[in-house]
């Protein structure tokens, strides 16, 4: 299942759309179901934000392969590299004063999946530069 | 998502219907800012019918805590917090941040 859709925020709920369809496929419980959609929304906005740099300037591309045991969703852009390392985490403890609220997206992506991957592929011949997340929800630790 | 306010004596009532993701989350910003700029701290913002929150909504709602507490003048305070939303809160850290009340009655009887 692939799709491709304006970087805008308003297509965020389309593209959970596709997600939760896969999940069902699998067989992913409500929980598990969630933790996908927290995950593609907060990468997703990412993408717009940090790799775009705002809405309308490029197309994520949504992959969904439904298996067995696991969901594997992938997606792309051809925004700017992205590099996860840059991006602090938040301080989850902090008092109200102190609270941060930047990185805590990437923060939930890596805490609600179970396999997170960053690529960055640079433009090669007529291939644009990409950056590829590919992340995997396992079944059996969805519960 | 669909946002209704309503006046109390001691308190404002802010209810949401929806998803508050990042297309949402300013418009739920927008609202409690009418709030806040008129001087009204004091916030129930009841969650029954909240679909699914982001860090972007989850964002608002941190600063408007911030705003609301300068001061000591007033609150936000969550009502009726679905389980997985709470789950998010309890994975950003939130819990210690916020009150938490099982029924719209007692978060608006809070203040």
């Amino acid at each position: 299942m692939t799709a491709s859709y304006p970087a805008r925020f308003e297509n965020l709920a389309r593209i959970i759309g596709l997600v939760t369809q896969a999940a069902e496929i699998v067989g992913l419980n409500e929980k598990a179901t969630y933790a996908v959609q927290i995950a593609v929304d907060e990468a997703c906005t990412n993408i717009i934000e940090h790799a775009y740099h705002g809405e309308g300037n490029g197309n994520i591309e949504c992959t969904c392969i439904p298996d067995q045991d696991k969901l594997t969703i992938i997606l792309r852009d051809q925004g700017q590299a992205f590099d996860p390392n840059g991006i602090p985490l938040p301080d989850t403890t902090a008092c109200l004063e102190d609270r941060h609220t930047g990185g805590l997206g990437l923060y939930f992506i890596k805490k609600l999946m179970d396999k997170v991957v960053f690529e960055f592929c640079p433009s090669n011949g007529s291939q644009k530069a990409t950056n590829t997340l590919t992340m995997t929800k396992r079944k059996e630790t969805s519960a | 998502m669909e946002i209704n306010t309503t006046q109390y004596k001691h308190c404002d009532l802010v209810k949401v219907v929806g998803r508050v993701d990042s297309a949402t989350a300013p418009q739920l910003g927008d609202a409690l800012h009418v709030l806040t700029d008129d001087g009204r701290f004091k916030i129930v913002l009841d969650m029954t019918d909240v679909t699914y929150v982001s860090s972007a909504g989850l964002r608002v709602m941190i600063d408007t805590q911030k705003t609301c507490r300068q001061l000591s003048r007033g609150e936000l305070v969550l009502a009726c917090v679905p389980q997985r939303i709470y789950e998010t809160f309890d994975l950003a850290g939130f819990l210690p941040l916020f009150k938490f009340f099982d029924n719209i009655t007692a978060a608006v009887g809070s203040f």
